[in-house]
């Protein structure tokens, strides 16, 4: 594989893993928590994909109507029902209890429906490439993947620097108690963060269970694919994030081209080289 | 009857109790200014009423409802603003959107970034700044703008002129004194005396938690208000 393909490849891949981490990073930005079972979440919102596939009988994309709200409502409920409670001065608490989700979903899902690898099949989609100039071959899905995902860091950004709700995420976010004398029911702001963190996780659990196989156990590696992304582009910026899960895309490529095994390691070498030299990240959010 | 009223209000940190049966009110339209010595309770004051501290609901009585029990987000929304001490813009805002998300509990009235900006002009030349790049004294103007998008019926100003120059100070009273002349109820927390009751029809003075004095702001007795002020 020539270097441009590499390239091409690693950053198509680095949409799906910015569809991960975005979620971790407004969790993070906002209420200050780090979501431990994340990535068992991402692999929840495949489940609730692939039981609307079976019970709908619609195509895989065509469940986002239904995986997205059901997410969003979840997300709500969690953060309102239980993490609210967690939140204090302390860090430990919500870590703790996301630790404890992380185990929950991660048994739940194999009582539920076992061991096996799944995988949604979504046809000749999954297959389907274009051709480039050079000879480059780049898969429509792959190609979907990444336009989703500038789609929805875009939808973002908007929602944050152009709208009521955004400024009070901004604001609670630098400061709740001064948010409070505005109006801002934390609470209420906390669990509408969850539920749209949660809502992006869902598309981010829809594209992976048809990019790539799926089992109730693989929610942690996403999650560190999730926190690495965001570490390397430096914290609270979303579109940060993206390149940082471009950069990591990019990495594990070049690693697989060189030998399949060497994927996984590679990503983290990169992950580790950008810790040391830059610790705040490739593009630190820029403030005070 | 008066706008607001607290009876026998208490308040704690942990174990520690910082106000002992403050018992004040403030009718519709007057300006009261609360002074005394650093530590003698006049922000753990405004922080109780508004509900950042919460306390029982009989304790703080707004517009005739008992409202102690409520936290600070909806007072605001019944129309109790504070300008908070050390003015507490956010960081992450410009300074239109620190005025801006003032508005956030969508109450209705007189005040909007129009009038803000005629009251506090430098604010709409660096109305694209970020909050912090402002002087100490047009971050007071922007927090006191802050406070009034939200159109309050009260407003609760926790030591405006702490840090600043004195000519700055004159221009938030300058402004203070516009914003009480359109009809606005306040309660203003300084530990500069001469300044609150020159700005001030009533005034209360706390020491260690109580109430040592009160009475109007005319004409006040020097004497009295030094005894009550550091208890000597």
């Amino acid at each position: 594989m020539g270097i441009v393909s590499i390239v091409i490849q690693g950053t198509l891949l680095g949409g799906l893993y910015a569809l991960f981490a975005v979620g971790l990073s407004l969790t993070f930005g906002i209420m200050r928590i780090i979501n431990i079972g994340h990535g068992d979440l991402i692999v929840l919102a495949a489940f609730v994909a692939m039981v609307c596939v079976r019970a709908l009988g619609i195509h895989p994309l065509a469940t986002l109507v239904v995986v997205v709200p059901v997410m969003f409502g979840l997300g709500y409920v969690l953060q309102r029902g239980l993490l609210n409670r967690t939140l204090g001065d302390n860090i430990l608490p919500p870590l703790l209890v996301t630790f404890g989700l992380s185990v929950i979903i991660q048994n739940v899902l194999l009582e539920m429906f076992g061991a096996d690898t799944r995988r949604l099949n979504v046809g000749a989609l999954e297959t389907s490439s274009i051709l480039l100039p050079g000879g480059i071959s780049v898969g429509v899905f792959p190609l979907m993947t990444f336009a989703v995902a500038v789609l929805v860091l875009g939808a973002l950004q908007l929602l944050f620097f152009r709208s009521d709700l955004g400024r009070a995420f901004r604001a609670t976010s630098d400061n709740p108690v001064t948010a409070g004398l505005m109006g801002i029911d934390n609470r209420h702001l906390y669990a509408l963060a969850m539920a749209i963190a949660l809502a992006v996780t869902a598309v981010a659990g829809v594209f992976l269970a048809i990019r790539s196989n799926f089992d109730p156990a693989v929610g942690p590696d996403r999650l560190i694919y999730a926190f690495e992304a965001i570490i390397i582009g430096g914290l609270g910026n979303l579109w940060g994030t993206l390149l940082g899960a471009v950069v990591l895309g990019i990495a594990q490529s070049a690693g697989a081209a060189f030998d399949p095994q060497w994927q996984i390691l590679t990503g983290h070498l990169a992950f580790l080289v950008v810790l040391v030299l830059r610790p705040d990240g490739l593009f630190p959010r820029t403030r005070d | 009857m008066s706008l607001l009223e607290t009876c026998a209000l208490r308040a704690f940190y942990g174990d520690f109790q910082a106000l002992f049966d403050i018992d004040f009110r403030i009718d519709a339209g007057e300006t009261v200014a609360i002074i005394g010595a650093n530590g003698a309770g006049k922000t753990t004051f405004l922080r109780s009423v508004i509900g950042v501290l919460v306390g029982s609901p009989e304790m703080v009585t707004f517009d005739g409802d008992k409202v102690g029990g409520l936290p600070a987000h909806a007072l605001v929304r019944r129309g109790i603003a504070m300008v908070p001490e050390g003015r507490m813009l956010f960081p992450s805002l410009t300074v239109e959107e620190n005025l801006r998300i003032g508005a956030y509990g969508r109450r209705t009235g007189a005040w909007d970034l129009q009038r803000v900006y005629r009251l506090f002009p430098i604010l709409e030349e660096r109305r694209n700044t970020p909050s912090m790049q402002l002087s100490g004294g047009q971050q007071q103007m922007a927090a006191i703008g802050r406070a009034l998008m939200s159109n309050p019926r009260i407003m609760l100003c926790d030591e405006l002129s702490l840090g600043l120059a004195p000519i700055v100070i004159g221009q938030i009273y300058e402004g203070l004194a516009v914003i009480a002349a359109e009809g606005m109820t306040l309660i203003i927390v300084e530990q500069d005396i001469h300044r609150a009751l020159a700005a001030a029809d009533r005034f209360y003075c706390f020491q260690e938690g109580r109430v040592s004095l009160t009475g109007p702001a005319a004409g006040y007795d020097q004497a009295a208000i030094t005894a009550a002020y550091f208890g000597v």
